[in-house]
């Protein structure tokens, strides 16, 4: 799946990448699929979890070698 | 002679004026070197009070000071509004005239940007400016009773811990008057937690349950609907209010955003040790301007200051600068309307905060009136 944003969180820490994505989700369209760098593990964990509450598709959590990429669907 | 050009007057900007000057004050007289803050404003804003100002502890007069009084003599003050820092020939472009530099150091701070979210401005009430504050105070004396809400909107923000102190001294305040069977207290915060940091959670959480506040975590309005008082959240969620306590989204300053220097949110890539700007060797940014991952706070702001004024003085002195920046953050916490804690931690410590008790707050309260030897360098 191509993603439609990525957003580059490697240097920022919790909830700095969540807040990201916030500001990315306000901001796209619904159906555009959007991608977080994050180095910071608490986010990895917390990102999908606030996916989950707002209602949004979580198209996976890929390890990289020092990140996760964390891909989201904006479902409304 | 050597043009050292301070770019902002609050913490940041005045205490390393002050301690710059202290030291370099033999090379200032003999001309050597010129040393320039720059600010808009006249007035130095003590903004911690506006915690005490809101609930009627402190006077507007207690809060600020004339800069011209808090600067060091070998300081020169230039009232002008900076419109664009033009790194390539060094000059710092003002409304009235422009400032050439050999050292530039950026303490533009942050602001608070309630238009991002639409309703706020109309329904919102916060204590992060004097008018801010003002109308927050004025609602407060007028309340009888109902559901206040207290909603973190934009992280960052300045004094990360604010938000948790108001929520627990409006607890007193309202018990004091009478109120707060008649009250509920809703505090509301963007991530999953109540709070960023783990040990502060752990003390404040169960404090929270103790005195009936309720909390909302991965809360994140989008909007206020200002004529049926409710926030509306990204999570699709609602929640009614009859006074809303907000921490608006902040920003860098215009001048970094307009010059280029800033990210995304106008914050300026710094090295978080040397507290030098990316890319630039004779360019320093530190306080709420930067993108280091520390509180923004007026503790961080004093912390830096000593460190770039001591580096400033190495590189005026011909030294290899070598000072150093360590994370140091210190911040009161106020757990009531006469009981508070506090946090000390730095990039390998963690906080711990300490039992909550009397005198730490009487050590707040004298720390608000000792803050005026602090932006004089001098504490």
């Amino acid at each position: 799946m191509k993603s439609d944003r990525v957003i580059d969180a490697r240097e920022s820490f919790c909830p700095g990448p969540l807040m990201e994505l916030i500001k990315a989700i306000r901001e796209e369209n619904v159906g555009s699929v959007i991608e977080v760098w994050s180095s910071d593990e608490g986010s990895a964990r917390d990102i999908p979890e606030w996916v989950k509450k707002a209602g949004h598709e979580l198209v996976g959590v890929f390890k990289e070698s020092d990140y996760w990429r964390i891909v989201v669907k904006k479902k409304r | 002679m050597k043009k050292v050009v301070i770019l902002g007057g609050g913490v940041a900007g005045t205490v390393t004026a002050n301690n710059l000057a202290t030291k370099m004050a033999d090379e200032v007289r003999n001309g050597e070197v010129d040393i320039t803050l720059i600010t808009d404003n006249p007035y130095h804003i003590y903004e911690p009070g506006y915690l005490y100002f809101i609930f009627n502890r402190l006077r507007e007069d207690e809060l600020k000071r004339n800069l011209e009084e808090l600067l060091d003599a070998n300081v020169r003050l230039a009232i002008d509004r900076a419109v664009k820092i033009d790194t390539e020939n060094q000059r710092v472009e003002c409304e009235s005239k422009s400032y050439d530099y050999d050292y530039l150091v950026i303490a533009t701070g942050s602001r608070i940007t309630p238009e991002e979210v639409p309703g706020l401005k109309e329904a919102g009430n916060w204590f992060y400016d004097l008018q801010g504050s003002m109308r927050l105070r004025s609602a407060l004396t007028r309340f009888r009773g109902g559901k206040i809400v207290i909603s973190v909107i934009g992280i960052p923000h300045k004094c990360p811990v604010a938000p948790i102190e108001l929520t627990f001294i409006l607890h007193d305040f309202l018990k004091k008057r009478g109120l707060r069977e008649k009250s509920e207290i809703v505090y509301t915060y963007p991530a999953n937690k109540i709070f960023i940091m783990e040990p502060v959670v752990e003390m404040i959480q169960p404090m929270f349950d103790e005195r009936g506040i309720e909390y909302r975590t991965f809360f994140n309005p989008m909007e206020i609907d200002a004529k049926e008082k409710k926030i509306i959240t990204l999570e699709g969620e609602e929640e009614s209010f009859d006074l809303l306590i907000a921490i608006p989204p902040h920003k860098g300053a215009e001048v970094v955003i307009d010059s280029g220097l800033g990210d995304k949110g106008g914050w300026i890539p710094t090295d978080r040790y040397t507290l030098k700007v990316e890319g630039y060797e004779n360019i320093y940014a530190l306080g709420d301007a930067t993108n280091i991952p520390v509180s923004k706070a007026g503790s961080v702001a004093h912390f830096q200051a000593e460190v770039v004024a001591e580096n400033l003085v190495a590189d005026l002195s011909g030294i290899e600068p070598t000072a150093a920046y360590n994370g140091k953050t210190f911040c009161f916490i106020e757990t009531g309307w006469e009981e508070a804690t506090y946090i000390r931690f730095d990039y390998s410590t963690p906080p711990k905060p300490v039992v909550p008790n009397k005198l730490l707050h009487f050590l707040k309260v004298a720390y608000n009136k000792a803050y005026w030897l602090t932006a004089r360098g001098l504490l």
